[in-house]
């Protein structure tokens, strides 16, 4: 980009900062945290763009760069997070960690940077960890069974529009993990429960409603999260404002198993 | 010598082909089925709905991604929508105008057979994903609604808020998932293909790198099939996903799969422009804004003025002063030149280059809640990367890198020049031309996956004897000797420059000579500068840690290697392309009007470049273009 040579870093002020980060080398070893020093950190970088800075910092100076999970870096994909200062996802409401900007910061701060905590996510290496138990959840039910083609006009069966609002406000989780993380339980209803609503506000989810909430609940109990006694702490750390209400539909697709 | 490329077309006439030809294939009949072994790379939207439909047929199929789950393919991010031929507007929409607006959208060069079955199948991705339960933004009398993109005079694009691409994959993951579980499909994530195995001049399957523990794995099949996304980040800052990238279909290529029309490059007009060197991403922001954003600078050079501060008749609307009937919705590729022209003549606002797009006027006239309505997340998600709030002040936007229309070759079957070898979604070449319209690349992924590759798959496997080949062949052991030797000199060189700093030199680089305005000065000297680059590349690279464990060093190393060679194949391909068409910008070659300027008599072909050995020295094979449905003319929004 022309700009990349001219003034660096925008209208931005500079940041230096203090940052306590967890080092763990794979998920057989015990780890620990470790101090870094970082300058020239200005506030337009995003957090993600202020770890690359201090990752270079860190093989100039001969030691192993900090692992962390990323990809789209606009919030979408759910493969970012960790816990900053003790929130998931850092300090900004309704933001994935990706999408935190360095302004939300000052001058001297200290940072203590974590990796999601939670019996189902082991770490991998630093502040990645491992999420496969949330694609076990979805594998056990998390779908409406169709195969390709065979399918009727999509206009065939109209749906209320405040029926798809609501389906379309539950399907917007990006399966990141932060609601675990939060939990002090580490339950992953909040996240189990926006699949279960989200199809079963759908004509198209009706048939395997109670099966699914059944085979999903059932899941997540094997896999080790562990249960919702309402603190409400996923519902204030999801990027996606992913509501506990969910959670109460939840409980009555699962009671209507069980009838 | 150049090879013939033979695009298999079936005859007749254009509306019956696709019918006609799944006729003629070859089925494979359900019980055998599960004697087929298929590997899918790539769970993207072509990816995992083929995924799911190759495994609901029967057959057994592994899948590979590179992030720890399908859902989090690239494609997540898509935006706006995805164009269908439903017509339920009633307002003169068809499938033969869906394919006329693609093939003239397109700039006249890509295949007139694919894309009518694109719009034909166009409908039934619809169908399908509506009974997988996407949530569709729906009217209130319970019906699908559509809204306009451009370079359509129709209303055809379905799409769910502004997270459209997520409600898709979403959609094909759930399918994809529930083959998981039914142990039709295997999956691998966190898992990486670092080269093809190709045994008797057939794919027979690929070696992976486990990206948690670092092993390098064989996987063997009865066909291979590419869904690994475009390459837009040769760029470095693009609109795509960190992780991106041209490895797989660039391995491909040099085991024998020709490359097609490398330099076909989409800059998206509407993106958040730079802010500084340390700058990981650039951020769209959707098309549709330009529905009521209007685009500005101001008239006099480095007017340093705040937007508001600049009366009106000191503005200088530039789109809609030099293109009346079209305004602010010309084409993408046409407002992005502008607005690079104009900051080049010192008119950008901000840091100097971007250009406003602002909403005042359509604010005062419909009210703010209106475009809160119509625009609330993109407004939201624009102040909270830039901090300021543009229902107040005009947003600044700036082209960058977006899509890429080039990609593997493949001929009417999706099947590359390697037999066994199928590319489909962006990784291949085959829908969009030399420019790609909005809310096309969804519906020719899921096109690809859902409806036209698990035919011709069933083809390929029905009418060809294929000996048995297991993973303990040599071939295999040979191409893994390859891989390991690879990753071992990558460690090995220690020198003193990052794999980013060198992706990021690489960047500027195709930047400032392949971006949207391409010289033939420019090209030759990026032809010169990517090679030294690559040089020091080899010689002075530092990755840290080691091949047995997670190294994120090591994968951007990788991946940045392959972009090196790729990279210089970018330019030849441009250079070459002695024309101006779509995305392809040559300055040589414009109108006197600054418009580009196509030469139908020399170049109305696919470029299809083939590996000789060596990089750069690849072999330029050429698929005549036949327009027996469409009229050639200069496309012209004036
Ligand atoms: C910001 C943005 C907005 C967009 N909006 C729209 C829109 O509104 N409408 C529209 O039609 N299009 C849009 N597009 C374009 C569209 O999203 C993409 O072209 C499309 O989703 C690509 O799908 P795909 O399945 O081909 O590839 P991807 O979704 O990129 O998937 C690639 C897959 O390949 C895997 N992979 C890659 N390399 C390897 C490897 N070496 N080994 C193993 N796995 C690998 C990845 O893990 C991933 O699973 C947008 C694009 C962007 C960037
Ligand atoms: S519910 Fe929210 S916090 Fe939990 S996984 Fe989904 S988006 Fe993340
Ligand atoms: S990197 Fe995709 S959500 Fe943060």
């Amino acid at each position: 980009m022309a700009t990349l040579n001219g003034t660096s870093n925008g209208h931005g002020k500079m940041l230096s900062l203090t940052l306590q980060i967890w080092r763990q080398k794979n998920s057989k070893t015990k780890g620990r945290m470790e101090e870094y020093k970082i300058k020239g950190v200005s506030t337009e970088m995003s957090f993600l763009e202020m770890l690359d800075m201090l990752n270079e910092q860190l093989i100039k100076e001969g030691k192993d760069p900090v692992a962390f999970d990323h990809d789209c870096r606009e919030g979408i994909c759910g493969m970012c997070g960790a816990m900053v200062n003790g929130y998931a996802h850092g300090p900004d409401e309704a933001t994935t960690l990706c999408q935190t900007h360095m302004r939300s910061f000052s001058d001297g701060d200290t940072i203590t940077i974590e990796p999601w905590r939670a019996k189902a996510f082991p770490v991998i290496k630093d502040l990645a960890v491992d999420r496969t138990s949330f694609e076990r959840i979805i594998q056990s039910g998390g779908y409406i069974s169709v195969g390709t083609g065979g399918t009727p006009d999509a206009n065939a069966i109209p749906i209320p529009k405040e029926a798809a609002d609501r389906a379309m406000d539950a399907a917007q989780c990006i399966g990141c993990g932060a609601c675990v993380a939060a939990c002090p339980n580490a339950s992953a209803m909040l996240f189990t429960s926006a699949k279960i609503s989200h199809l079963a506000n759908l004509p198209q989810g009706q048939v395997e409603r109670h099966l699914r909430a059944a085979n999903m609940i059932r899941a997540m109990d094997e896999l080790g999260f562990g249960n919702c006694t309402n603190h409400g702490e996923c519902e204030a750390v999801c990027p996606k404002e992913i509501k506990m209400e969910n959670i109460a539909l939840m409980n009555r697709e699962y009671f209507g198993a069980m009838m | 010598m150049a090879t013939v490329l033979d695009s298999k077309v079936p005859s007749g006439p254009l509306g019956e082909k696709w019918e006609k030809h799944k006729f003629e294939s070859k089925l494979v009949n359900p019980a055998n089925r599960r004697k087929f072994s298929v590997i899918v790379v790539g769970t993207g939207l072509a990816g995992a709905s083929a995924a799911a439909s190759l495994g609901d047929m029967g057959y057994k199929v592994k899948a590979f991604c590179f992030q720890d789950s399908p859902r989090r393919a690239h494609s997540i991010a898509a935006q706006g929508g995805i164009n269908a031929a439903k017509n339920y507007r009633n307002d003169g929409d068809s499938v033969h105008r869906l394919f006329y607006d693609t093939i003239k959208g397109g700039d006249y060069r890509a295949r007139e057979a694919n894309v009518h079955r694109l719009a034909e199948v166009s409908v039934n991705i619809i169908d399908q994903c509506v009974a997988q339960g996407v949530p569709f933004a729906r009217e209130y009398g319970g019906l699908l609604d559509n809204r306009s993109f451009g370079g359509a005079q129709v209303s055809r694009t379905f799409y769910a808020r502004g997270q459209t691409g997520q409600q898709l994959l979403l959609g094909a993951y759930s399918a994809l998932s529930r083959q998981i579980h039914l142990n039709n499909v295997e999956m691998h994530t966190r898992t990486e293909m670092l080269d093809l195995v190709v045994v008797d001049g057939r794919a027979r399957g690929i070696i992976t790198r486990n990206l948690v523990t670092g092993a390098v794995e064989r996987h063997s099949a009865d066909a291979v099939l590419l869904c690994t996304g475009g390459y837009g980040n040769v760029f470095f800052l693009s609109t795509n996903a960190q992780g991106c990238n041209v490895t797989a279909t660039w391995r491909a290529h040099r085991r024998g799969a020709f490359f097609a029309n490398p330099c076909y490059t989409q800059i998206h007009p509407t993106c958040i422009p730079v802010h500084g060197e340390d700058q990981s991403k650039l951020t769209l922001m959707s098309e549709s804004l330009r529905n009521d954003g209007r685009v500005w600078v101001p008239k006099a050079k480095g007017d340093k003025r705040r937007a508001e501060d600049i009366p009106e008749a000191e503005r200088d609307y530039f789109l809609e002063r030099k293109y009346p009937a079209f305004g602010n919705l010309v084409p993408r590729d046409i407002a992005s030149r502008n607005a690079k022209e104009v900051c080049d003549e010192g008119r950008g606002v901000g840091e100097g280059q971007a250009v406003y797009l602002d909403f005042a006027a359509s604010i005062a006239r419909v009210g703010e809640n209106v475009i809160r309505d119509r625009y609330g997340n993109l407004f939201d998600m624009y102040a909270k990367i830039t901090a300021e709030n543009p229902y107040k002040t005009p947003m600044q936007i700036y082209p960058a890198v977006h899509y890429t229309m080039g990609g593997l070759w493949v001929d009417y079957n999706l099947q590359s020049t390697i037999p066994g070898l199928f590319v489909l979604g962006e990784a291949n070449f085959s829908d969009h031309g030399a420019n790609r319209l909005g809310a096309s690349a969804l519906m020719q992924g899921l096109a690809d996956g859902y409806f036209v590759a698990p035919y011709t798959i069933g083809n390929y496997l029905g009418g060809t004897k294929l000996d048995p080949v297991t993973a303990n062949a040599p071939e295999f052991g040979a191409v893994e000797n390859d891989v390991n030797e690879r990753v071992n000199k990558l460690l090995s060189i220690k020198g003193n420059k990052t794999p980013l700093a060198f992706h990021k030199e690489l960047g500027k680089i195709m930047w400032n000579e392949c971006g949207m305005a391409r010289s033939k000065d420019g090209l030759e000297s990026a032809l010169k500068r990517i090679p030294e680059l690559r040089e020091e590349f080899w010689n002075n690279i530092k990755v840290t840690g080691e091949a047995g464990e997670f190294n994120q060093q090591l994968e951007r190393a990788g991946r940045v290697a392959d972009f090196l060679e790729f990279g210089e194949l970018f330019a030849k391909d441009a250079l070459v392309r002695e024309e101006s068409c779509g995305g392809h910008f040559r300055v040589e070659h414009q109108t006197e009007e600054g418009e580009a300027k196509r030469d139908d008599d020399n170049f109305a072909h696919v470029a299809a470049y083939e590996w000789t050995g060596k990089s750069g020295a690849q072999t330029r094979n050429v698929e005549q273009l036949i327009f027996e449905n469409v009229k050639l003319t200069q496309r012209s929004y004036k």
